[in-house]
C-alpha cells in the first residue's frame, strides 16, 4: 500500500515493452486493458488514502526529499489521477474493435505499447513533486503522443503529428528553461522547497522571466488561445481512438500543470497579485471560448468541430483559474473531471461512426439518427452536456463556474461564459440538424449501428455523464476539497 | 558585465538563432535542425549555471575544497536523450511525410493539402 504512488506509473512503463512481445492484436489489447484497470484501480486507492489521511509524499529509493525525488500525492493530483487513468482504461476498451479499420494488425502492438507509455507520461507529470521530473514525463507523454497521431490512416495525420512536434518541443523546451532558472535562483527542484524558498527571491527579473517561461510552455500544451493552432488538425486526423483519450487526458494534465506551477510552487500571490495574471487569463480564456466556438461552427469536419470545442472548453477552464478564488478554482477541476466525460463519450461515438463510415464529414451524417441510434443518442446526450444541460455534468460545471464568477463581482464575465453555451448549442445543432433531419445518402443506406466492442464504452461514458450529473459527491466534493487545499497551503 | 557573462549571451544568441529557423524555414529538416540549436542552447544555460567560479571537477581528491554543480549535469544528460529521442522521432515523421507528399517543403505539402 505505501508504494501506490510509484506503483501506478511503473505499471504501464514496464507493461509497454511487454505489449511488444505479446504478438496477437488481442492478446496485447487484453493486457493493456488489464494494465490500465490495474492502473485505474491504484487511483482510486489513492483518492481513498488522500481524502481519509491527508498528503501522501513517497520518497523514491529511499532518499528524503528535497534531494531525493518526491512523488506527492494530495487530492488535486489524486483527483486528476483517478481522472486520467480511469477514462484511458475505458477508451482502451473501445480500441480494439475500432483499430480493426484505422490500422494494420501489424502495427497495432506498437499502438498499445505507445498508448501505455502516454498513460505514464501523464501519470507521472501527476504524481512527481519534482520540476524536473515533470519535463522528463511530459516529453514521455508527448512523444508517444506524437507517434501516436502520425498512425493516423490520413497522410495529413503525418503533417499534424510534426507540427505538434515543432510545436509542443518548443513548449516542453520553455518549461525547461523555467525550471532552469528556478534552480538557478533557489537550488532546488522539490516543488515544495521551490515554494518555501521562491519568496525570498521574488523580486527578482530572473524569477520573473522563469516564470513567463513555464507558464507560456504550459500554455502552449493545453491549447490556450493563441497557442492552440497545433490541437485541431492532431485531433482531426489521429486514429479515433487516439483522438478520444488525447481528448480526455493530454490538456487536462497541462491544466493540473498550470494550477500547480501558479498556485503551489509560484505562490498565489506571485502570480497574481504581484503578475497580472488573472486579466491575462480572463482576456485570453474568453477570446478561446469564443473563437473557438465561433471557428466550430463553421467546420465540416465533425471531430474538426468537438476539436475547436475543446479549445474552447479549456478556455472555460482558465476562466475559472484566472478569478483566484477557491470557488472559481474548483469549478475549473469540475470542468476537467466532466470535459474528460463529454469528450471522451463524444470521440468515441465518433470512433463508431468512423468504423462504419470510413470518415466523418458532415455531410456523411446524413440520416444516421435512424441507422446508427445509439450512436447518434450518444452524440446527443453528450453534447447536451457540453451545453450544459441540466442533469447532466456539463451543467454541474458550468452552474460553480458562474457561481464563482458572480461571488466576486464579474457579472459581465458570467454572461459572456452563458453566451459561450449558446454558440455550443449552434454548432452541436448542426451536427443533430444532419443526422436526424436529413434522409440518407445513397451510399449511407447500408449503414448499420456500431459494434458493441464500441458501443459498450462508449455509453459507459455517456452513463456517466448523467449519473456524476445528479449524484456529484465525487466530482464536486473532491475538486472543493483540492481547491481548498490549494488555497490553505498557499501563503 | 558583457564579458563575464559572455556564456550567456552565446546561449540567447543561440536560442533566437534556433527559433528564428523555426519560424523562417519552410522545409521540414531545417525546422528540425532550429529546433535542436534552440534545444542546445539550454543545454549550455544549464552547464553555465552549475559552474562555480575556482570550483573544480566534483571528485574527490586532496587539496580540493570547492566543486562545481553536478547536479545540472545530470539533468542536461537526461535532456540529451530527451532532445535526441526528439530529433529521431521527427525525421521518422519526414521520411513519412516525404513518402506521402513527395516533398519536405511546408509550402507544397499545404498546398497539397488544400487541394484534397
Amino acid at each position: 500500500m505505501a508504494h501506490l504512488p510509484i506503483l501506478q506509473v511503473i505499471l504501464p512503463l514496464l507493461a509497454a515493452p511487454l505489449c511488444l512481445f505479446l504478438k496477437r492484436p488481442k492478446l496485447v489489447w487484453l493486457f493493456a486493458c488489464v494494465v490500465t484497470a490495474l492502473t485505474f484501480t491504484i487511483s482510486v486507492l489513492l483518492v481513498q488514502q488522500v481524502t481519509s489521511t491527508g498528503v501522501i509524499s513517497y520518497e523514491l529509493g529511499g532518499w528524503a526529499p528535497p534531494w531525493g525525488i518526491e512523488y506527492r500525492i494530495d487530492a488535486l493530483n489524486a483527483f486528476v489521477i483517478m481522472v486520467v487513468s480511469g477514462l484511458s482504461a475505458v477508451v482502451l476498451l473501445a480500441a480494439r474493435t475500432s483499430l480493426e479499420n484505422e490500422l494494420s494488425s501489424n502495427r497495432q502492438t506498437y499502438f498499445y505499447a505507445l498508448y501505455l507509455l502516454s498513460l505514464t507520461g501523464m501519470l507521472g507529470i501527476l504524481a512527481t513533486g519534482d520540476a524536473f521530473n515533470v519535463f522528463v514525463f511530459l516529453e514521455i507523454s508527448s512523444l508517444s503522443a506524437y507517434a501516436l497521431i502520425a498512425m493516423g490512416k490520413d497522410r495529413r495525420a503525418l503533417w499534424a503529428s510534426y507540427q505538434y512536434l515543432i510545436m509542443g518541443t518548443i513548449g516542453a523546451t520553455f518549461i525547461l528553461i523555467g525550471i532552469g532558472l528556478m534552480y538557478q535562483m533557489t537550488g532546488t527542484l522539490n516543488m515544495q522547497d521551490l515554494a518555501e524558498r521562491l519568496p525570498e527571491v521574488a523580486q527578482t527579473r530572473t524569477v520573473f522571466v522563469s516564470f513567463a517561461f513555464v507558464v507560456v510552455g504550459v500554455c502552449l500544451k493545453l491549447a490556450l488561445f493563441p497557442l492552440h493552432l497545433w490541437l485541431p488538425n492532431a485531433y482531426a486526423y489521429a486514429p479515433s481512438i487516439v483522438t478520444a483519450m488525447l481528448a480526455a487526458t493530454s490538456t487536462k494534465v497541462a491544466i493540473y500543470l498550470l494550477i500547480r506551477f501558479t498556485f503551489t510552487v509560484f505562490g498565489l500571490s506571485f502570480s497574481f497579485t504581484t503578475l497580472p495574471l488573472n486579466i491575462l487569463f480572463l482576456v485570453l480564456g474568453l477570446l478561446g471560448v469564443f473563437v473557438a466556438s465561433t471557428s466550430a461552427i463553421y467546420q465540416q469536419n465533425v471531430k474538426h468541430i468537438f476539436a475547436y470545442s475543446s479549445i474552447a472548453q479549456v478556455g472555460y477552464m482558465i476562466v475559472g483559474i484566472s478569478v483566484g478564488t477557491a470557488a472559481g478554482l474548483s469549478a475549473s477541476l469540475m470542468h476537467i473531471f466532466n470535459h474528460a466525460l463529454m469528450k471522451g463519450a463524444l470521440f468515441l461515438a465518433l470512433a463508431g461512426v468512423m468504423y462504419r463510415l470510413g470518415n466523418v464529414q458532415l455531410k456523411s451524417f446524413q440520416g444516421l439518427g435512424r441507422q446508427m441510434p445509439l450512436t447518434m443518442a450518444a452524440i446527443v446526450v453528450g453534447g447536451l452536456s457540453l451545453i450544459g444541460v441540466p442533469l447532466t455534468v456539463g451543467f454541474i460545471s458550468k452552474w460553480y463556474l458562474v457561481v464563482a464568477m458572480i461571488e466576486n463581482g464579474w457579472w459581465p464575465v458570467a454572461i459572456l461564459i452563458l453566451f459561450g453555451s449558446l454558440l455550443a448549442i449552434i454548432y452541436l445543432w448542426r451536427v443533430v440538424e444532419v443526422a436526424y433531419f436529413r434522409a440518407p445518402n445513397k451510399d449511407n443506406e447500408s449503414v448499420k449501428e456500431a459494434p458493441l466492442g464500441i458501443l459498450i464504452p462508449t455509453w459507459i461514458l455517456v452513463l456517466a455523464n448523467v449519473y456524476f450529473g445528479v449524484d456529484t459527491r465525487i466530482n464536486v466534493q473532491i475538486a472543493q476539497m483540492a481547491a481548498e487545499n490549494l488555497f490553505g497551503v498557499a501563503p | 558585465m558583457l564579458i563575464g557573462h559572455y556564456n550567456y549571451w552565446v546561449v540567447v544568441a543561440l536560442m533566437m538563432l534556433g527559433f528564428y529557423i523555426i519560424i523562417a524555414h519552410g522545409n521540414l529538416i531545417k525546422k528540425l535542425v532550429g529546433l535542436t540549436i534552440f534545444q542546445t542552447s539550454v543545454f549550455i544555460f544549464y552547464i553555465s549555471v552549475a559552474k562555480v567560479d575556482g570550483g573544480s571537477a566534483p571528485i574527490l581528491a586532496d587539496g580540493i575544497t570547492q566543486y562545481s554543480n553536478p547536479l545540472p549535469h545530470v539533468l542536461i544528460l537526461t535532456a540529451i536523450v530527451v532532445g535526441i529521442a526528439t530529433t529521431a522521432l521527427g525525421l521518422a515523421i519526414i521520411v513519412r511525410i516525404n513518402e506521402a507528399y513527395d516533398s519536405i517543403e511546408e509550402e507544397f505539402i499545404q498546398q497539397q493539402d488544400n487541394l484534397s
